[in-house]
């Protein structure tokens, strides 16, 4: 039965650090650019939602404002930040992206204070009960949450045009913008939705733990670096495997070698050996 | 008349002052760019705690904590063989979140509570001030006369283009484990002054936060830059202390150091005093 809870756990973990670090490896995969201020993005989501949520009643409305409200900042952010170090080495964006995410935390603990908030009334407090497995309703909501939104996105890269043009502009940018493809339009769009899954995931951490704290993007800020590297990157498949992986790791790691070693180390643990032995990620192609 | 606040100013300012100029021979000089100098720092800072309190010497201890480092540093210096730019960023952050990570849960380095009890270092206040700004002034002579010297000449080709200088019979992998060597010495050295200064150290004391303070020193001051680094990291260090409320907002300002650095100013200090040397002096005249 411990190993059911175990994989379980670790699955509703997974699920969260999939929906973030998907958003991560599509930025990457267009733009080389390490975001860690994505888990930035994704503590405002989870504040948005409970500060509507309590102001208004619905839970609902402020996951949606959430999604959208964050989904412009991550424009932004490309807008001011990124889009002028394009041309450099890839570690300055890296360093302004960690100087920018440190900026949002402080800055999330200056305006809302260091103590975090929750909602007024706690949501899906219920337990269910599938077989013999005992589930919260927030655990439940968790992944059925990360599938709606991974599917979804599934469906994105498939079937429409945007998902296309995003394709066609990873696999060879000037081809693309010679068929037509708005390559700059790709760009605004991939930050758009990759941020409006972070504001998801800080929406469902929000509901699952009844809280949100201004340092709460700080796991998986670099945790998901960690992921999308071992999930070979710019993979979306490889990424989603490694996150859902990591999280069965660490479920098992901190019963079997929390005595020498914390949680949050095995990630990079496996961050380290992957890059020393497979350099181009576990789950990459080539 | 010097104070018990005096010295601590001064020991602090030594301390940041000999980690800026080490991570400054690694990331400024040769190119290696490390998010988890605070790792090394930690190392220096837990091998003097152990050995001092064994009775062995002053400068023993110091010695004995900065080849300690230097050891782990040469270890970490060959995954810079191995990944680059900013996947050699993320490793060397990763090997700051294992050290944190491992330390915690080691009860034989005091775990969560860390090593109390460290010797006195015997020098009295003013001899301890001496200390440091004999080892910061030795640390800055070092690299001084490294950068000018065929060691540094070979660090910079490594930095500018590693395949040329390859391709010019230089072995960029021996010098980038130099740096590593080095620069983590020099952290080392830091550490074991930490330990005898505080007394007590804990793993909180070793963090990320440490790694990027430190780093956002080296930026704001320009990336390989001897004097803009020893500005940079005075002025830093100094500024949260005459004030209350930039104490309070010390990350706050450090990483909008680093955005602002990174996104107008990417030479830090030492570029702008450049311009502006250049700008004053027309082209043309001597």
């Amino acid at each position: 039965m411990l190993h059911v809870e175990l994989v379980l756990q670790g699955l509703i973990n997974g699920s969260m650090y999939a929906v973030v670090a998907v958003g991560l490896t599509m930025i990457y995969g267009l733009l080389r650019i390490l975001h860690v201020a994505h888990a930035g993005l994704f503590t405002l989501g989870a504040y948005i939602t409970v500060l509507v949520a309590n102001a208004t009643g619905s839970l609902p409305l402020g996951i949606a404002l959430a999604m959208i409200a964050v989904g412009l900042g991550g424009m932004l952010i490309y807008r001011l930040l990124y889009e002028p170090l394009l041309d450099r080495p890839p570690y300055v964006a890296l360093i302004a992206s960690i100087g920018l995410f440190i900026c949002m935390e402080e800055s999330y603990r200056i305006i809302f204070g260091p103590y975090g908030s929750s909602f007024d009334a706690m949501r899906l407090t219920q337990r269910l009960t599938i077989g013999p497995i005992g589930l919260a309703a927030a655990d439940a909501a968790m992944l059925v949450g990360a599938i709606v939104l991974l599917t979804g996105l599934g469906l994105i890269m498939k079937r429409t045009r945007f998902g296309v043009a995003w394709r066609a502009t990873v696999t060879d940018p000037a081809m693309a913008r010679s068929f037509g493809i708005d390559t700059i339009r790709v760009r605004y769009v991939n930050f758009f939705i990759a941020s409006v899954f972070a504001a998801a995931a800080g929406s469902l951490v929000a509901v699952l733990n009844n809280l949100v704290e201004p340092t709460m993007g700080s796991v998986p800020s670099y945790k998901s670096l960690a992921i999308i590297v071992l999930g070979g990157l710019g993979q979306v498949g490889g990424t989603l495997a490694a996150a859902l992986l990591l999280g069965v790791i660490e479920a098992y790691g901190t019963i079997y070698a929390g005595a020498w070693l914390d949680r949050d180390a095995i990630a990079f643990i496996f961050l380290i050996a992957v890059l020393m032995v497979r350099p181009q990620g576990l789950f990459a192609k080539s | 008349m010097i104070g018990a606040y005096e010295i601590t100013l001064v020991a602090v300012v030594s301390i940041n002052l000999m980690l800026a100029l080490g991570l400054n021979l690694i990331t400024g000089f040769c190119g290696q760019v490390s998010l988890g100098h605070a790792a090394f720092f930690g190392t220096g800072a837990y091998a003097a705690a152990l050995v001092a309190a064994s009775g062995m010497p002053l400068v023993a201890v110091i010695a004995f904590a900065g080849l300690m480092a230097s050891l782990i540093g040469l270890l970490v210096g060959f995954t810079s063989l191995r990944v680059r730019e900013d996947f050699l960023a993320i490793t060397t952050m990763g090997v700051g979140f294992v050290f944190v990570g491992f330390v915690r849960k080691q009860g034989w380095l005091g775990a969560e509570m860390g090593l109390t009890d460290i010797p006195d270092h015997g020098l009295g206040d003013l001899g301890f001030i001496g200390l440091c700004v004999l080892l910061v002034i030795a640390m800055a002579a070092l690299t001084a006369h490294i950068k000018n010297s065929w060691l540094g000449f070979g660090f910079a080709a490594v930095a500018e283009d590693e395949a040329t200088a390859k391709t010019l019979g230089i072995d960029a992998a021996r010098y980038k484990l130099v740096a590593f060597v080095i620069g983590t010495f020099l952290a080392g050295v830091a550490g074991a002054v930490y330990a005898y200064f505080t007394r007590f150290i804990i793993p909180g004391a070793f963090g990320f936060t440490i790694s990027i303070s430190i780093l956002s020193m080296v930026i704001v001051g320009g990336v390989g830059s001897i004097w803009g680094v020893v500005v940079a990291s005075i002025v830093l260090t100094l500024l949260p202390e005459f004030s209350r409320v930039i104490n309070d907002y010390k990350l706050l300002l450090y990483g909008g150091l680093i955005v602002l650095t990174m996104r107008f100013a990417p030479e830090g200090l030492a570029g702008l005093a450049r311009r502006w040397r250049t700008r004053r002096k027309p082209a043309g005249e001597p």
